[in-house]
């Protein structure tokens, strides 16, 4: 396969991006239900012309995937610097970001290895909940992150067993029963707050206050503008990670995994093994997220992390396609973004995405966008 | 002795409200081995079905409680029969042959659009709505235990509800068809039973007793919220995973057996009695580690 030169990439990358970044920042500038609706209207041409006519899965192509995520951090940069002081236009951006994380999470699970986890929103409050009672502690705050993770997935192994012994609906159910436990737990238990929750300290790092507005550049930066890069590098990070490990002989064992156990166990794969790799993984990532959320927001409360929110999770993941990444990442940002942009809907979101959801499994049971195969060398497989 | 006679009787009430969702679910995955899990939704639904009843009934002027409550167990029921069938017809049959998640997901979205439609235009629903009490209220006490008629009526007619539907399950031609296609759809279909006819049937009964267990729910607690299925639905395949899904008694065993686990977590334990549902799906989860597919397996053939 003929591979582009290093301009033709940068280009390539580049002009997605910029594409990308103009679409988002018309959704995030516009105050007027309208201008959104006229938005996603050019959003959907463009990607169903950029797809109906091999553009974009070429220019994806030139580019390769690792220039395109970097273009594509360099226009979140860009719209982080733009929306500079306005607070909740950043505070949209990094939640949907942390909620794209989490979803990272939830893929490698369910879409990668077939372990349905009904209880997204349960381990993203494990790690929220880390964040906060470890937050009272001298603790390096980075180090309180990577912590949120390791106890969401730790916290998660206690399933593991039940989860390697049952499969289908099963599994589901005790994902679920955790789920509706957690919860409960949280309600009940004074230390942790009760109904009331706990409040958190921000993130400080090197000494340095992410709560505090500060001037840079001869700009007034709100304090969220440093949450939302953190969100940006932190979903990059989980998406080159997961990407990574799905091209890898990791993916394919993974895969193997989902689509037939007893072929895969004959060809000597261990079933259990990549099952908790990837639950543990995933886990660790819905933590971490969950951690940075909670100190974004600077309170955590059990009403966050209902079942409710869980399904929303797994809405994101199917509604994105399961399996694929660049869907996930729209659906995620659809989901979280347009109840707030769109004021009469509000309301009614829960009960829009549960019909949308259900729709889109009576009449496309295969998924929105169809699962690519996998082709092991020299594509480039979103 | 008496405190633990009130804790048997509570006990028993709760079991067989769970023992009734716990049916719906069992019956479901018997003729088409699925999860609907929008039942827990449904129950919920049939509450505020026979409370809508209710409150119209009082608007026309019905006063006395007899017919008040016959009418609202009637509407209930049958309005959530024709939900459950409508629900199996739209959210089920054209899953047939999906992945089971797939089947499971679109149920659980399907109870959220319940829960939303009832939070969202049930007049007030957003905010628990109080269930008129239109059993009798007589009660006897000894000592610390209080033999209330009102559970004792509910405890009477749930049972004669299991009774009865076991009685149709075995003795009946639908019933007799809904074995057949339990068992073995293809060989069903060969011997000229309709399959969809029994498939939706099978969704009215089961949703028709869950409307039942919802006025249950109502009639007990005197106060119903749209938010409460969600819980009962989980608790009742639960229930009904313990039993082992698809076996009639496997399912009024796991009623009985979570009540009871909760029960014993509210008053037995050393943990405040709060703890009482962690330690239910705890003690559930455990169990389904040491036997996944239920204490009383999925044989086949023995099927509902």
């Amino acid at each position: 396969m003929r591979t582009a030169s290093a301009g033709t990439r940068a280009i390539s990358a580049l002009a997605l991006a910029a594409v990308a970044g103009l679409l988002l920042y018309g959704f995030l500038a516009t105050e007027s239900e309208k201008t959104v609706g006229l938005i996603l209207l050019a959003a959907v041409v463009a990607v169903a012309g950029g797809l109906r006519s091999g553009v974009l899965p070429r220019l994806v192509h030139a580019a390769g995937a690792g220039p395109v995520l970097g273009a594509l951090g360099l226009s979140m940069l860009a719209l982080i610097i733009t929306f500079h002081d306005d607070p909740f236009v950043l505070l949209l951006m990094a939640r949907a970001l942390l909620v794209l994380v989490a979803c990272l999470g939830l893929h490698v699970q369910l879409a990668d290895a077939g372990v349905p986890n009904f209880a997204g929103a349960a381990f993203f409050g494990v790690g929220g909940y880390t964040a906060a009672v470890l937050g009272r502690s001298d603790l390096p705050h980075l180090l309180i992150l990577l912590a949120s993770g390791a106890v969401a997935a730790a916290v998660g192994s206690l399933l593991l067993l039940p989860l390697l012994r049952t499969r289908g609906h099963y599994a589901a159910l005790i994902t679920i029963a955790f789920g509706l436990l957690f919860r409960t737990f949280l309600e009940v238990n004074d230390t942790l707050g009760g109904p009331q929750g706990l409040k958190l300290g921000g993130l400080r790092i090197l000494g340095w206050s992410f709560n505090d507005d500060r001037q840079l550049l001869g700009m007034d930066f709100s304090g969220y503008a440093f949450y939302c890069l953190a969100a940006v590098v932190l979903a990059l990070f989980a998406v080159a990670l997961v990407r990574r490990v799905e091209r890898s002989w990791i993916g394919v064992a993974l895969d193997a995994v989902r689509l037939d156990e007893t072929a895969a166990a004959c060809f000597g794969i261990s079933i259990g093994r990549w099952k908790i790799a990837a639950f543990t993984l995933g886990n660790a990532l819905i933590g971490v997220a969950g951690g940075l959320s909670a100190m974004m927001v600077g309170f955590i409360a059990p009403n966050n992390f209902t079942f409710q929110e869980s399904l929303v999770l797994v809405s994101i993941l199917l509604l994105g396609g399961l399996g694929n990444l660049a869907g996930l990442a729209v659906a995620a940002l659809l989901v979280i973004w347009l109840p707030e942009k769109l004021q009469p809907i509000q309301e009614f979101r829960y009960l829009l995405f549960s019909v949308l959801v259900v729709l889109v499994l009576v009449l496309r049971p295969a998924g929105l966008v169809r699962r690519t195969a996998r082709r092991p060398f020299g594509s480039v497989a979103w | 002795m008496d405190l633990l006679a009130q804790y048997v009787m509570n006990g028993v009430m709760l079991g067989l409200m769970y023992a009734l969702v716990a049916l719906g679910f069992t019956l479901f995955f018997g003729v088409l081995d699925v999860v609907q899990f929008a039942h827990g939704d449904v129950v919920t639904a049939g509450a505020f079905a026979g409370l809508a009843t209710y409150a119209g009934l009082v608007l026309a002027g019905v006063e006395s409680a007899v017919p008040q409550l016959v009418l609202v167990v009637i509407a209930a029921t049958l309005s959530m029969a024709v939900l459950g069938a409508v629900l199996g017809r739209v959210l089920v049959l054209p899953l047939k042959g999906a992945p089971p998640l797939n089947v499971l997901l679109a149920t659980l979205m399907g109870g959220t659009a319940l829960r939303e439609c009832i939070r969202l235009f049930y007049p007030g629903g957003s905010q628990p709505q109080r269930f008129p009490a239109l059993l009798p209220s007589a009660s006897w006490s000894m000592g610390h235990f209080t033999l209330r008629l009102d559970n004792v009526l509910m405890i009477v007619a749930g049972g004669v509800l299991v009774l009865g539907l076991s009685l149709v399950l075995r003795r009946t031609r639908l019933g007799l068809e809904i074995r057949a296609v339990a068992q073995d759809e293809e060989t069903a279909r060969t011997m000229g039973i309709d399959f969809r006819r029994v498939v939706l049937l099978t969704f009215a009964i089961g949703s028709a007793l869950a409307a039942f267990a919802g006025v249950m729910h109502g009639l007990y607690y005197n106060e119903i919220n749209f938010g409460s299925g969600l819980l009962l639905g989980v608790i009742g395949f639960s229930a009904a995973v313990l039993g082992g899904l698809g076996s009639f008694g496997g399912a009024v065993l796991g009623g009985f057996l979570f009540a009871g686990l909760q029960t014993l977590g509210a008053v037995a334990l050393p943990f405040a009695s709060a703890y009482k549902d962690v330690f239910a799906f705890t003690v559930v989860i455990l169990l389904m580690t040491w036997k996944p597919t239920g204490l009383i397996g999925e044989q086949l053939g023995e099927r509902v």
